[in-house]
């Protein structure tokens, strides 16, 4: 019996990372904007400065 | 199927860069078509070799932004600065594509004093952080200017106090809800399953771990709910939250002391099911579209900073500080900001974002200008008659917007069956207890907890999001934009359709105009532009943009002659303009059949002295297929057409529409207005459709305003709904999908009933087990909410919304 206490302790832990990080993601703001990210992908820039950074060609 | 037409008709070029389909007429440039300036700039660089050359722009000419640099703007504008680092963002509507988010994210390369540009692409807003030291806040405008991104500065931007959406702390409330649904799910199961045979002190620990998670469901993800019941009693309002914040508090309570006293293991599951779909539906039904603004005011139209003189000297001056009497310059394209009296200058005044119609009248000094008016031509100086607020057309927003009826939202399809639905479980709890209480005092305790847990109206409160909120999507995708969906309800209740004619009826964008007779030379085209000049009727507007940019001449002894055309002496000819008989052909016998009658086209005669040279043909003043609208409208609704224009153009209306059509002419913005509300007294529930400001309270009054625009990303009045022009003639198709959807939002009514009785039927027996509950409540929520979206998506189908 015990050792199913342990195992859920172990599964609520487990899950409450999962909504931490679901928190986390909605605090940082990755659900206000959610087209653009998709957009941005298409660049191809490495770095800010970096001079081989290429329009998107499509 | 009828979408995807439209999309091949409206738009046959495809841009050269990224073969997305052009916006409009896109812009040309090097004998290629590009969707916006994005994808020319990209262009550019791709075609030239290697390193990122400076792209070929137009200079902006002039002061136009010399504002910016007055500190108090600056201020005003940007959200941020430690004195070395400023922060600002602008709403830059022609964001397009990719191409754009791309030039428009490496503005530094341009400008070594940027530092960083972010765009959020749906709100068509663009953040930027930029070095004071090294530019400023007029170079940054200017840069976006050059690009072909001029971002829109008004007034708004600084007046801006918008809380941000509340969608946020929802996230947050579903993914807690959620987390704790999904784990008592898990720990009721051995319960469900076992048959009985899970050791006591194991059941133990489940039921307080348990009761435990669903803490937060309670105390944090349902405030809301508790919240908007307490806030609709206070105001004596029975809507549907109240039910279920009462079922709420049930379900916990009897959970609770089902656990504490050993008695069962509570009904936790049901509760933080029902909470969680709760929330779905509610974010479900928050779809909004970020780049349209619904809650437009005429700040958001009327510019930041103008051009005032003092004793001879020119400074910008914030509009907000202008005072009667103050002096000031406007020119060309700006605005005109207050209700101002002309002293000097050649004003011809764009009424475009007032009366929704493209046409420019001539104004002499002494004339009064109402703000909003656009100047075209050279620099004007006007004296301020009143301050911005208070101007003629200002006021009759500021008037409707704040004084706005509330009344709807209130008596929703939703609030009023739960009235009844909460009395008929009322009285069934009653009975209930009259039944138990002499005989078993406990068990009455028992099923009448039971019967207020499985009457919780929650599939009640489910089908009214889902299925008005699938609507309202499918809304979205034929381009006519619906502010949220207490409007899709009302749209299903409509009665009344007042119709606007200039702007809705008649297309504002400038028609095919071709020329049948002997070729006229530029001379001839100089003089029949200057002649229709003078004229407001729609044709001679029309006929006047196309031929325009043309040098005008003088007209002299200029006449009208309704329901016949124009006459006017030029370079000491009689010039005339008009119908056939006015202007065209002599007489030769066959006028009895008027040609013009059937054609689909209107015709202008031009006749220069004694020779008839032929007409203009412009094609399509009145939008394709309105005739057949407004007959279909009319099988339903009582149809209305108002116009701000003198009745000259009956005849031609009533020809169009047939003469049963009512028909009132010569409405004032206020009158307008005025007239919905008198219908809305009569007991009719009204729509407005109409575009620009003199329609702005008549759409605020109605129960649904709905703005017709040629171009979404363009300003649009205060409103329920933003329609695409084009798509103006499925407006009958748009309402019967309203009304199916209430129809289907009432069977899904029909169907939580039945699922109820069954619920009640254990219930009043005492005999309702937190399985049952487990397994009867959220199976009825799915059900709703499959059925209402499924149902809402066959029949938009089948009325070809939906390929």
């Amino acid at each position: 019996m015990s050792v199913i206490v342990v195992l859920l302790g172990f599964s609520m832990l487990l899950a409450a990372g999962f909504l931490v990080a679901f928190l986390w993601a909605v605090r940082s703001g990755q659900y206000k904007d959610k087209h653009t990210p998709s957009l941005r992908i298409l660049f191809d820039s490495k770095r800010r400065d970096s001079h081989d950074s290429s329009p998107p060609t499509s | 199927m009828g979408f995807q037409e439209d999309h091949v008709i409206t738009s046959t070029t495809l841009c050269a860069h990224c073969g997305d389909p052009l916006n409009g007429p896109g812009i040309i440039h090097d004998g290629k078509a590009f969707c916006c300036n994005g994808c020319r700039v990209v262009y550019e660089i791709l075609g030239s070799t290697g390193s990122c050359p400076a792209p070929v722009v137009q200079p902006v000419g002039g002061n136009r932004f010399a504002y910016l640099d007055e500190p108090s703007v600056v201020e005003r504008l940007r959200e941020f600065s430690d004195g070395h680092v400023s922060a600002v963002s602008f709403l830059i509507p022609q964001m397009y594509c990719s191409s754009c988010v791309w030039v428009l994210e490496h503005l530094y390369r341009m400008d070594s004093g940027i530092l960083l540009s972010r765009v959020e692409f749906l709100k068509k807003n663009i953040a930027i952080r930029y070095n004071e030291e090294k530019t400023s806040l007029r170079k940054v405008v200017e840069l976006l200017t050059t690009l072909g991104y001029e971002p829109r500065i008004t007034l708004e931007s600084v007046d801006r106090s918008a809380p941000p959406p509340p969608e946020r702390s929802l996230y947050y409330r579903i993914g807690i809800a959620g987390f704790c649904f999904g784990n008592i799910m898990i720990l009721s199961f051995p319960e469900y399953l076992s048959g009985g045979t899970v050791d006591a002190q194991l059941r133990h620990v489940f039921a307080y771990l348990n009761l435990i998670l669903s803490l937060p469901v309670v105390f944090y993800c349902s405030t809301g709910y508790f919240q908007s019941a307490a806030g609709g009693l206070s105001k004596s309002l029975f809507t549907i939250d109240v039910p279920i914040a009462i079922g709420i508090a049930i379900i916990f309570l009897r959970s609770v002391a089902d656990i504490v006293t050993g008695a069962g293991p509570g009904f936790l599951d049901s509760l933080s099911g029902l909470v969680f779909f709760l929330l779905l539906g509610r974010l479900f039904q928050n779809k909004t579209y970020d780049s349209l603004h619904f809650e437009r005011s005429y700040t958001s139209y009327f510019p930041l900073a103008v051009t005032t003189r003092r004793q001879g000297r020119e400074r910008t001056a914030p509009v907000s500080d202008l005072r009667p009497g103050d002096r000031i310059m406007i020119r060309n394209n700006e605005i005109v900001p207050a209700d101002a009296v002309l002293i000097g200058g050649d004003a011809a005044i764009d009424y475009s974002f007032v009366t929704g119609e493209s046409r420019t009248v001539q104004k002499i000094p002494g004339d009064l200008i109402h703000a909003g008016g656009r100047q075209v031509g050279g620099a004007i100086e006007l004296d301020v008659v009143t301050e911005v607020s208070q101007g003629y057309l200002t006021r009759l927003w500021n008037e409707t917007s704040f004084a706005g009826t509330p009344r709807r939202g209130l008596a929703t399809l939703a609030n009023t069956v739960s009235k009844y639905f909460s009395a008929g479980v009322l009285v069934v709890a009653a009975c209930t207890a009259v039944y138990w209480l002499p005989r078993d005092p406990a068990m009455a305790f028992d099923a009448v907890t039971a019967v207020l847990i499985v009457a919780c109206p929650c599939a009640l409160a489910l089908a009214t999001p889902f299925a008005f909120g699938t609507a309202l999507r499918v809304f979205g995708r034929n381009k006519f934009y619906v502010k949220n969906t207490g409007v899709v309800e009302t749209l299903a209740g409509i009665s009344t359709i007042i119709l606007d004619k200039t702007g809705t009826l008649t297309r504002s964008s400038t028609s095919a105009v071709r020329f049948v007779g002997t070729p006229l030379t530029d001379n001839q085209k100089s003089m029949v532009a200057s002649l229709v000049r003078n004229s407001h009727h729609p044709l001679s507007r029309t006929l006047y943009e196309s031929l325009m940019p043309l040098p005008l001449c003088a007209v002299r002894q200029y006449h009208e002659f309704p329901n016949a055309g124009i006459e006017g002496e030029i370079e000491g000819l009689a010039v005339r303009a008009g119908s056939r008989a006015f202007a065209g052909a002599r007489p030769n016998g066959d006028q009895a059949g008027d040609p013009e009658a059937d054609a689909t086209e209107a015709r202008v005669h031009v006749r220069f002295g004694p020779e008839p040279l032929g007409y203009f043909a412009l094609a399509g003043i009145y939008r394709d297929g309105i005739e057949s609208l407004v007959t279909r409208l009319r099988a339903e609704h009582e149809v209305i057409l108002l116009s701000g224009d003198t009745d000259w153009e009956r005849p031609q209306l009533e020809r169009r529409f047939g003469t049963r059509l009512p028909l009132y002419f010569e409405q004032a913005p206020a009158d307008k207005k005025a007239f919905v509300a008198a219908r809305q007294q009569g007991g009719a529930t009204t729509m407005m459709v109409g575009d620009g400001l003199n329609d702005a309270g008549a759409l605020q009054q109605a129960d649904v305003g709905i703005a017709v625009t040629e171009n979404i990303a363009a300003f649009s009045p205060a409103c329920d709904a933003i329609l695409e022009g084009s798509h103006l003639t499925r407006m009958d198709t748009f309402i019967a999908l309203a009304r199916t959807t209430k129809r289907v939002v009432l069977w899904s009514f029909a169907i939580s009933v039945l699922y109820n009785a069954v619920g009640l039927s254990f219930a009043v027996r005492g005999a309702l087990s937190p399985v049952v509950a487990a397994i009867l409540m959220p199976l009825s929520s799915v059900t709703i909410v499959a059925l209402s979206t499924l149902a809402v998506h066959i029949i938009a189908r089948r009325r070809e919304l939906l390929s």
